[in-house]
């Protein structure tokens, strides 16, 4: 007996001829929070929208909890709750108004309605904001309204599409830490193309490019990518690339502008104490070492461009 | 689940001041003609001198008000209608509904009915301003009833219409516009075929249908053709909203 909340098997979708996702497969468990990251246009809101029901796959089929999205959509639908990327907010009702119609539709039974709409507001901050209209809300306290309406049932997954788009730094801050904290309790997907976002709150990422799955794994394999064995080194007086491939450890120098270096070495060396040494040595007039990271989006586009590089 | 979503468009229809507008104005004509209607009453019987020639006063008043109903209802519906579903695909608001536990059918069962209570608290308003009839005289309340039940099943027809040109398009003055025509056409439908009221054509007139309820007769034919045409067009509209889902 698996406990996958979201299976999705093999998912492909079909427009006019041209694959928009093709062969995605993954799971969630319950309690992890997956990034789906991916370029414009890549198929992250058409896989949601498949995860949803909200579109049919031409192939493939989508399991949440076990319950098949295709042979027992309501079953299926109960269990999620889903913020597209245009929030689907009826603007002429109050925030309880459309809170309690929302509760009302996801089934939620009508003696906890009232508890089931004070629980939301209080986990997304509208507490104060009750009696207001959705139309006269700000951009940010209509995204919470939006993350509220996809929680009230206590869903077992949330699936948000780019919840920190177009919102201010501060009301991103929070709607994030809304994010990890909906992580202890239900499963969460969420679509972004803001990478540090995808390190802050998620467990597991994914990278998916032209409708394929390029990336699949914990977000510490990419922390560790990104890392990696590099020293970036500025001297005053470099020496020659071969000069620091001698040092011991070091498998590849590569010499950049302005008297920098960065080398690249094994696995299990530390040859930072080694460089020093050889640089006050041979007065190379060392000013600067440091731990060369790749930033995340390097290797966004590292993997995005071998896929292209493929074809 | 059908109540829901047909709970969830009656609040809409009345957040806005709308809702209230257009029952206040359409009670404001209906009453207008129901007192002319009384007014024109004892003009006209005072000159009917043959008893062959004087009608009942419920037939009189109820003749002119829900002629005027039937009318008014045509320009009404498609302008109450035309929202339910372009709206929500303009504001991308269909995803709330698609993604929470209720099938297509429900979908569309809901705002066929939120719509048709809306209206049906004309129909009922109609019949208890006819009623008050009854104070000073003994009118026929049968004749009503029979109205009432033609009336009802005449919106019901026009806002499943309505709801099914909603589906069709993003922009709601244009299924407004859609409704609007495909209503009058065959509303008038059976006025071409004067000349042959056999024909087959002239029997899809809506209006035809209207007239056996309207001189208060229920006909078991004519409610068949009703219920037909309402499940009919909310069964194009539920393939209509399927056809998102598939084709995206």
């Amino acid at each position: 007996m698996n406990n996958f909340t979201v299976e999705a098997i093999e998912l492909t979708r079909l427009y006019g001829g041209r694959e928009a996702v093709s062969n995605v497969s993954f799971t969630l468990s319950k309690g992890e929070v997956l990034g789906f990251l991916g370029p414009n246009g890549a198929g992250k809101s058409t896989t949601m929208k498949m995860l949803t029901g909200n579109l049919a796959p031409s192939n493939g089929s989508v399991k949440i909890c076990g319950i098949d999205m295709m042979e027992n959509p309501k079953e299926a639908k109960a269990l999620i709750g889903y913020l597209p990327e245009m929030r689907p907010l009826y603007k002429e009702l109050t925030v309880d108004e459309y809170l309690t119609v929302a509760a009302r539709l996801h089934r939620v039974s009508s003696g906890n309605i009232k508890k089931a709409v004070e629980i939301a507001k209080e986990r997304c901050g509208l507490g104060h904001m009750s009696k207001r209209l959705i139309e006269n809300l700000s951009n940010g306290y209509q995204q919470r309204v939006g993350i509220a309406q996809a929680i009230i049932h206590s869903p077992m997954v949330v699936i948000l599409d780019e919840p920190t788009v177009g919102l201010d730094p501060i009301q991103i801050r929070d709607i994030r830490a809304l994010i990890r904290e909906l992580g202890s309790d239900y499963s969460v997907i969420i679509s972004t193309h803001i990478l540090p976002e995808v390190e802050m709150v998620c467990d597991r990422v994914q990278i998916i490019d032209k409708g394929k799955l390029v990336f699949n794994g914990a977000i510490d394999v990419l922390k560790k990518q990104r890392v990696g064995n590099k020293l970036l080194i500025g001297m005053h007086n470099p020496p020659s690339v071969d000069a620091m491939l001698k040092i011991a450890g070091i498998t590849e120098a590569e010499a950049l502008a302005g008297g920098l270096m960065r080398v690249r070495f094994a696995e299990d060396a530390t040859p930072a104490e080694a460089i020093v040494q050889a640089a006050v040595k041979n007065n190379w007039g060392l000013h600067q070492i440091a731990p060369d990271q790749t930033s995340l989006e390097d290797v966004f586009m590292q993997l995005t461009y071998q896929e292209q590089t493929e074809f | 689940m059908i109540i829901n979503v047909a709970r969830k468009e009656l609040k809409s229809v009345f957040a806005s001041p709308m809702g209230w507008v257009i029952l206040s104005l359409l009670m404001f004509a209906f009453g207008t003609y129901y007192l002319n209607g009384v007014n024109d009453y004892f003009a006209v019987m005072s000159g009917a001198m043959r008893p062959a020639e004087r009608t009942g006063v419920t037939q009189f008043v109820a003749q002119t008000v829900y002629g005027l109903a039937s009318f008014i209802m045509l320009f009404a519906v498609p302008l109450l209608s035309m929202r339910l579903i372009s709206e929500e695909r303009r504001s991308q608001t269909l995803p709330f509904l698609f993604s929470a536990p209720i099938s297509l059918t429900e979908i569309v069962l809901g705002k066929f009915l939120g719509l048709v209570a809306f209206l049906s608290i004309l129909i009922v308003f109609i019949a208890l301003m006819l009623s008050t009839l009854n104070i000073w005289s003994d009118i026929d309340f049968g004749f009503i009833i029979a109205n009432s039940i033609g009336l009802w099943l005449l919106v019901a027809s026009f806002s499943a219409l309505g709801l099914y040109f909603s589906s069709l398009t993003q922009q709601p003055v244009v299924a407004a516009i859609l409704t609007f025509v495909a209503l009058f056409a065959l509303m008038i439908l059976d006025r071409f075929f004067a000349g042959d009221p056999s024909n087959t054509l002239a029997s899809l007139s809506l209006m035809r249908h209207f007239q056996s309820f309207s001189s208060g007769l229920i006909d078991s034919g004519d409610i068949a053709y009703f219920v037909l045409f309402i499940t009919t067009f909310l069964t194009l509209t539920v393939r209509r909203l399927d056809a998102d889902r598939l084709r995206g």
